[in-house]
């Protein structure tokens, strides 16, 4: 499919005018929170808003970062993004081996079960959850945000490893264990390494989840606030009735960037591992 | 030389599934060979699986099971402050639930939001992904990167971009569009649009994303000898393309149909808590409003019971066409 050189001259010309035209539309709402956060106050909100700046400024990024503690919020976002991708690659991984390398009673009850997981409405749980994390003390820490999330993210990465696992030859497995090896030093060697890219294409959606996150947040850190996240940060900004929409953009660009870049360092591997999960 | 033959393929009669069910059909000479470690394996299946159990036990059977405890009984701030026990309810939350016309209204409006959603998600995902495999690098390189963008975009930010984009004073869409002081968020329908627009806009890309890589993993031939005989594009996408790429349509429509019933950000920013008077509400945003606003947290464990039995069934339905295709688990 790498050669579209079937389609008749004409058609590929406007398809191609039209991928952009797209990709312009798709990247404009993302060039317009840039350009917003960079605008002066005045020229935001201007009746007559113009796609281009004359006058860039750091205002808004002076205001943000002037913010008491949004460094913090910053840090606490990326360290729960962090906790949820570790800790939930990592569990995945064993779990996704077991039920492809092994053949066990409940083996399929369990993979029906991870499916079913996968449908549960997480925000449904937030007011179980929210009980529960009293009880444990753990309302206001971080924990009452990784917690949650690892658990919301597994099901999902485990149905999508276990593509990656399936498609390491047992004949590996087979020779690694005639040479000698350990069962764990099989896993973690071996198959490991060759699933790596599995793991990375399951690591963007919960890394995505976890630094999405606005509900759990919201409902789960009351009181203290230095252990909040950065959508919460945003937030500060944004008043329905009178928004800052300077400080609105310019802490959404600061939210947003990271998880850009995460997604350009692994874009590749992120379209051949769905590819990948899904073709299995 | 294969020294498979060596090790014994398991005990005779079996722990587990391989003498369960259909016999497995193995593709390939490696796959037929004797497998050491299934069948066998005793505990150290359970020693992977344990960190997950615990994980998924505590953190989701658990909160399950409570959420449905809570929504039978009578629940509020005077039981969470200790000040009154909890007395039983039975389905007392729910009768009360069901008679509110304002729950039936906010189901249908969470049913046909969603369904919008997931229909046009997966109408312009598929259409995308065909279209990326009929250009050149450079177009293709730059709706890719688009789309990437617009998926990274953490749903908070989307919501209050899109927010800005359609401000009826500082926006540019209405000036371009011509529509003076406009107010998309103002009426029902036009804020469940707008609504509507930022979650396409944030979830076709998956999709997109998915079937494209589904396509390029479709022989070229075979779409080239359906060209050579004269199909049209779309006579291609349906008859060929389709049915070849169907689980991977199938897991693209169960995720952006778990997703879009589950948009709790999105409404919540962008409608200010659900809409003047509630009419941008849908389930997720009630279950909230009633648990966490009006400490009624019975009623919203009710609703979140709902809302987990509407999912299951999907999932059951989900289930059924797995099986029909044959999939094995």
């Amino acid at each position: 499919m790498n050669s579209p050189g079937f389609v008749r001259r004409p058609w590929r010309l406007a398809a191609e005018a039209s991928a952009l035209v797209i990709a312009a539309v798709v990247a404009f709402p993302l060039y317009w929170m840039v350009l917003s956060a960079f605008k002066p106050a005045g020229e935001i909100e201007s009746s007559e808003p113009r796609p281009w700046t004359l006058a860039p400024t750091l205002d808004s990024f002076r205001r943000v970062f002037g913010q008491q503690e949004f460094g913090r919020y910053f840090a606490n976002s990326l360290v729960v993004a962090c906790a949820v991708v570790v800790a939930s690659a990592l569990i995945a991984f064993l779990a996704a081996t077991a039920v492809t390398r092994f053949r066990f009673r409940f083996r399929t009850t369990l993979l029906i079960m991870f499916l079913v997981a996968q449908m549960v409405p997480v925000e449904a749980l937030t007011i179980p959850l929210f009980f529960q994390l009293r009880d444990l003390g753990q309302l206001n820490t971080l924990g009452a945000l990784i917690l949650p999330h690892i658990a919301f993210s597994l099901p999902f990465a485990i149905w999508m490893l276990r593509g990656f696992v399936k498609a390491v030859p047992e004949a590996l497995e087979e020779a690694a264990y005639l040479d000698g090896a350990s069962r764990s030093r099989f896993l973690w060697q071996i198959l490991f390494p060759l699933v790596f890219p599995g793991l990375v294409a399951t690591s963007v959606f919960s890394f995505i989840s976890a630094w999405n996150d606005f509900l759990f947040a919201k409902s789960f850190i009351i009181s203290d606030t230095s252990q909040s996240t950065l959508p919460m940060a945003l937030l500060v900004f944004y008043k329905p009735e009178d928004p800052d929409w300077g400080g609105v953009m310019a802490a959404s660009t600061v939210m947003t960037v990271p998880v850009l870049v995460f997604f350009v360092l692994v874009q590749r591997r992120l379209v051949s591992g769905l590819g990948g999960a899904v073709k299995d | 030389m294969r020294s498979a033959p060596l090790v014994e393929r398991g005990a005779p009669g079996g722990v587990g599934g391989a003498v369960r069910g259909r016999p497995r059909v193995r593709r390939g000479l490696s796959r037929s060979s004797p497998r050491p470690y299934r069948g066998g394996g005793g505990w150290a299946p359970w020693l992977y699986l344990a960190p997950a159990l615990v994980v998924l036990g505590g953190l989701l059977l658990y909160p399950i099971y409570q959420l449905g405890l809570i929504s039978l009984f009578e629940y509020t701030q005077a039981q969470v402050s200790g000040g009154e026990p909890a007395t039983f309810q039975g389905v007392g939350n729910y009768a009360e639930l069901f008679g509110d016309a304002e729950f039936w209204r906010v189901l249908l409006a969470t049913v046909v939001f969603a369904a919008a959603c997931v229909v046009s998600t997966l109408a312009v995902g598929c259409a995308l992904a065909v279209l990326l495999t009929r250009v050149r690098a450079v177009p293709r390189l730059a709706l890719m990167l688009a789309a990437l963008g617009a998926w990274a975009t953490p749903a908070i930010t989307g919501s209050t971009v899109w927010l800005l984009l359609f401000d009826p004073d500082f926006g540019p869409v209405n000036r371009i569009l011509g529509l003076g002081d406009h107010s998309w968020t103002y009426g029902r329908y036009s804020a469940f649009f707008l609504v509507l627009l930022e979650v396409v806009w944030c979830s076709f890309p998956f999709v997109m994303v998915t079937v494209y890589a589904g396509i390029r993993s479709v022989p070229s031939e075979v779409l080239e000898a359906a060209a050579l005989d004269g199909a049209s594009q779309w006579r291609i996408w349906r008859s060929v393309l389709a049915p070849m790429l169907r689980p991977i349509l199938v897991v693209v429509t169960i995720q952006s149909i778990i997703w879009d019933f589950k948009v709790f950000t999105q409404i919540y920013v962008m409608t200010g808590g659900g809409g003047i008077a509630g009419q941008n509400l849908v389930l997720n945003v009630y279950a909230y409003q009633k648990a966490f606003a009006s400490s009624q947290y019975s009623l919203g464990s009710a609703i979140g019971v709902v809302m987990l039995v509407i999912l299951l069934v999907i999932t059951l339905v989900y289930l059924r066409l797995l099986r029909r295709q044959g999939e094995e688990l």
